[in-house]
C-alpha cells in the first residue's frame, strides 16, 4: 500500500513538474480576479540546513516538499477547472515558506486536503505541511503544531448587491447558506439560531442558490467571500462586518520544533519585507485595511 | 450531555428520518413499478422498463442533483422552510432511485410464482389487480426477503448522500464533530462507521426474523 501510494505520489509529482514548466512565463491573473498584476516571485534560499528537522530532511532528500492545500476556495486555495496548479493567498504563503526552506515552486507537490483529513495527513506524513484555511485552535494543537498565524480571517456574509442585509443582526428570519459541518455553519446554528441555515458540501452550491435567490446570504470566512465577490463583481457584495476571529496557521507535524521556528521566521520576514503584502494584493486585493497578525510562538 | 454524543444522536435521528420515509416510499413505488412491468398493458410495461433503465443507471448523486436543483426550477417546493423542502426532495430522490431496485427484486420473486396459479386465479374470475395482490405478490414478497434486505440496507447507507444537499444526518454530524475535535479524527470516523454498522446490523436482524417467519417452504 505504502509502495503504491509512493508510486502514485511520484506520478503526481511528475505531472506537476511538467505542468509547472508549461505555466512558466504566462502568469494567470489572480485567482478569482481578486487582486491582479504580475505574479510575485519569491526568493528561494540556498544552502538551507535544517538537519534538526526530520520533516525537512526527508523532503530535502526527496527533492520535493509536499504541501496540503484546499482547491475549492477562491482567493485562498483554488484550482480552476483545466488548470494544473492551485492559486490563492494560501498558495502564495506556501510558496514563500517553501522558498525560505530552499524549495522552489516547481519542487512543491500540491496535495488536496479537505477539512476532515488535514490532521490525519500531517500525523501520517502524507504531507509535510498544511496551508489550507487552517484555523488554529486548542483541540488541533493536541495533534499538530501550528506556525503563524499568517492571516486572521473572520466570518462574514456574502449577499446580493441589492440586499437589505447590512450587518449580522439582520439575518434573523433569512436563509443563510454555508458548508455542512463547517465552523461558520455551526456558529450560525448556535449564535444566530433565528436565521435558517442551509448547508451543502461546497460553497459553489451556496453561490448558485444565492444567485437564484433561494438563499439570502452565504456565510464563511471573509477571505473566501471576497474571492466570490470579486468573481461575481456587481452581483454580490461582502457585508464587511466580520463577527468571529479565525487565525489561519501553517499546520506542521507535531514536535518538529526546528521546522516550526523556520516557518515562523519565514512568515515574520515576509511580513517585514513586503512579500506578504505583495502576495495578498496579488490574490485577495487591496490590503490597506488589513492588519498583519503577530506570529504566535506558543 | 457530552456535545459530541448529542451531535451524533441528532445525526442518527436525521438518518433514521430519511430512511423511514424513503422505506415507505420505495416499497410502494417498487411494488407499483413491478406491477407495471408484469401488467398486460404494453404501454405500462414499456414505461416501467424505461424508467428503471434510466434511473437505475444514473448515479444517486445525480438523481439528487436533479431533484434538489431541478425541481425548484419548475417551481416545485415542499414545506415552508428550506430544511423541510430539502428533506422532502432528498426523500423523493432516494425513493425514485431505490424503487427501481425494489421493483427488479420483486420481479424476480414474481417469476418464481408458477404461472398456473395466476391462470387458476383468472379462471375463478379474479381481475389482474386481484390476481396480483391476493395471489402473486404475497408469495413474491416472501420469496425475495433476503435480497430485499440487501437493497434496503444499501438504501440506509445511501441516505448519506443527502448530507451534501442540506440535510443534517450522520455524515453531517461526523463533519461537525471533526471540525470541533480535530485531535480525534480517526476515532470519529470509526464511531460514524460503527453507528452505520449498528443500524445496518439491526436491519439485517429484522430481515432474518421476517425470513424465518414468512419464508415459503417448497
Amino acid at each position: 500500500m505504502k509502495k503504491l501510494s509512493t508510486i502514485i505520489a511520484g506520478a503526481a509529482v511528475g505531472v506537476l513538474a511538467l505542468s509547472a514548466c508549461g505555466q512558466e512565463g504566462a502568469p494567470e491573473p489572480a485567482a478569482g480576479g481578486g487582486g491582479g498584476g504580475e505574479a510575485p516571485e519569491y526568493e528561494v534560499a540556498e544552502d538551507v540546513d535544517l538537519s534538526d528537522s526530520p520533516t525537512w530532511e526527508a523532503a530535502n532528500s526527496a527533492g520535493t516538499l509536499t504541501i496540503g492545500v484546499k482547491k475549492d476556495q477562491p482567493g485562498l486555495g483554488n484550482q480552476e477547472p483545466g488548470s494544473d496548479v492551485p492559486e490563492g493567498f494560501d498558495i502564495e504563503i506556501a510558496k514563500i515558506v517553501a522558498g525560505s526552506l530552499g524549495f522552489s515552486p516547481d519542487q512543491i507537490e500540491w496535495t488536496e486536503t479537505v477539512s476532515a483529513n488535514r490532521e490525519p495527513f500531517l500525523q501520517q506524513g502524507n504531507v509535510d505541511m498544511v496551508v489550507a484555511t487552517y484555523t488554529i485552535n486548542d483541540e488541533r494543537k493536541k495533534v499538530v503544531d501550528f506556525a503563524g498565524p499568517y492571516y486572521v480571517a473572520g466570518q462574514d456574509l456574502l449577499v446580493a448587491a441589492d440586499s437589505d442585509i447590512a450587518s449580522p443582526e439582520d439575518i434573523g428570519g433569512k436563509t443563510v447558506c454555508s458548508v455542512d459541518g463547517s465552523t461558520p455553519a455551526q456558529n450560525i446554528e448556535e449564535e444566530y439560531s433565528d436565521a435558517e441555515l442551509v448547508t451543502y458540501d461546497a460553497y459553489s452550491k451556496c453561490v448558485t442558490d444565492l444567485q437564484s435567490g433561494s438563499v439570502d446570504a452565504v456565510t464563511t470566512d471573509d477571505a473566501i467571500l471576497r474571492g466570490y465577490a470579486a468573481q461575481y463583481e456587481g452581483e454580490f457584495s461582502v457585508v464587511g462586518e466580520p463577527f468571529t476571529d479565525e487565525p489561519y496557521g501553517v499546520g506542521l507535524p507535531q514536535d518538529d520544533d526546528a521546522l516550526r521556528d523556520a516557518v515562523n521566521d519565514a512568515l515574520e520576514a515576509s511580513m517585514e519585507d513586503g512579500t506578504w503584502t505583495e502576495a495578498f494584493e496579488y490574490t485577495l486585493g487591496d490590503s490597506s485595511d488589513v492588519e498583519q497578525p503577530e506570529v504566535d510562538r506558543y | 450531555m457530552n456535545p459530541l454524543i448529542q451531535t451524533f444522536l441528532s445525526g442518527t435521528w436525521g438518518t433514521l428520518a430519511l430512511f423511514g420515509v424513503t422505506l415507505v416510499g420505495c416499497l410502494i413505488g417498487g411494488t407499483i413499478l413491478a406491477a407495471m412491468r408484469v401488467s398486460p398493458v404494453p404501454i405500462l410495461r414499456g414505461a416501467a422498463a424505461a424508467y428503471v433503465d434510466v434511473v437505475r443507471n444514473t448515479p444517486l448523486t445525480l438523481v439528487m442533483f436533479f431533484c434538489v436543483f431541478g425541481l425548484p426550477y419548475l417551481d416545485i417546493r415542499f414545506g415552508s422552510t428550506a430544511g423541510m423542502n430539502s428533506f422532502v426532495l432528498a426523500c423523493i430522490a432516494l425513493t425514485a432511485y431505490t424503487s427501481c431496485f425494489i421493483a427488479e427484486t420483486l420481479r424476480s420473486g414474481i417469476a418464481t410464482v408458477p404461472v398456473g396459479q395466476a391462470e387458476a386465479a383468472r379462471a375463478v374470475g379474479l381481475g389482474f389487480g386481484q390476481v396480483l395482490s391476493f395471489v402473486v405478490l404475497p408469495q413474491a414478497f416472501r420469496t425475495v426477503i433476503p435480497p430485499l434486505g440487501s437493497v434496503i440496507i444499501a438504501m440506509l447507507k445511501n441516505t448519506s448522500i443527502a448530507s451534501a444537499f442540506n440535510n443534517r444526518e450522520l455524515i453531517s454530524a461526523m463533519r461537525n464533530a471533526i471540525e470541533v475535535r480535530g485531535d480525534i479524527v480517526i476515532p470519529l470516523l470509526l464511531a460514524t462507521a460503527l453507528i452505520y454498522l449498528v443500524l445496518a446490523l439491526g436491519l439485517g436482524r429484522i430481515f432474518a426474523y421476517l425470513e424465518k417467519k414468512l419464508v415459503i417452504l417448497r
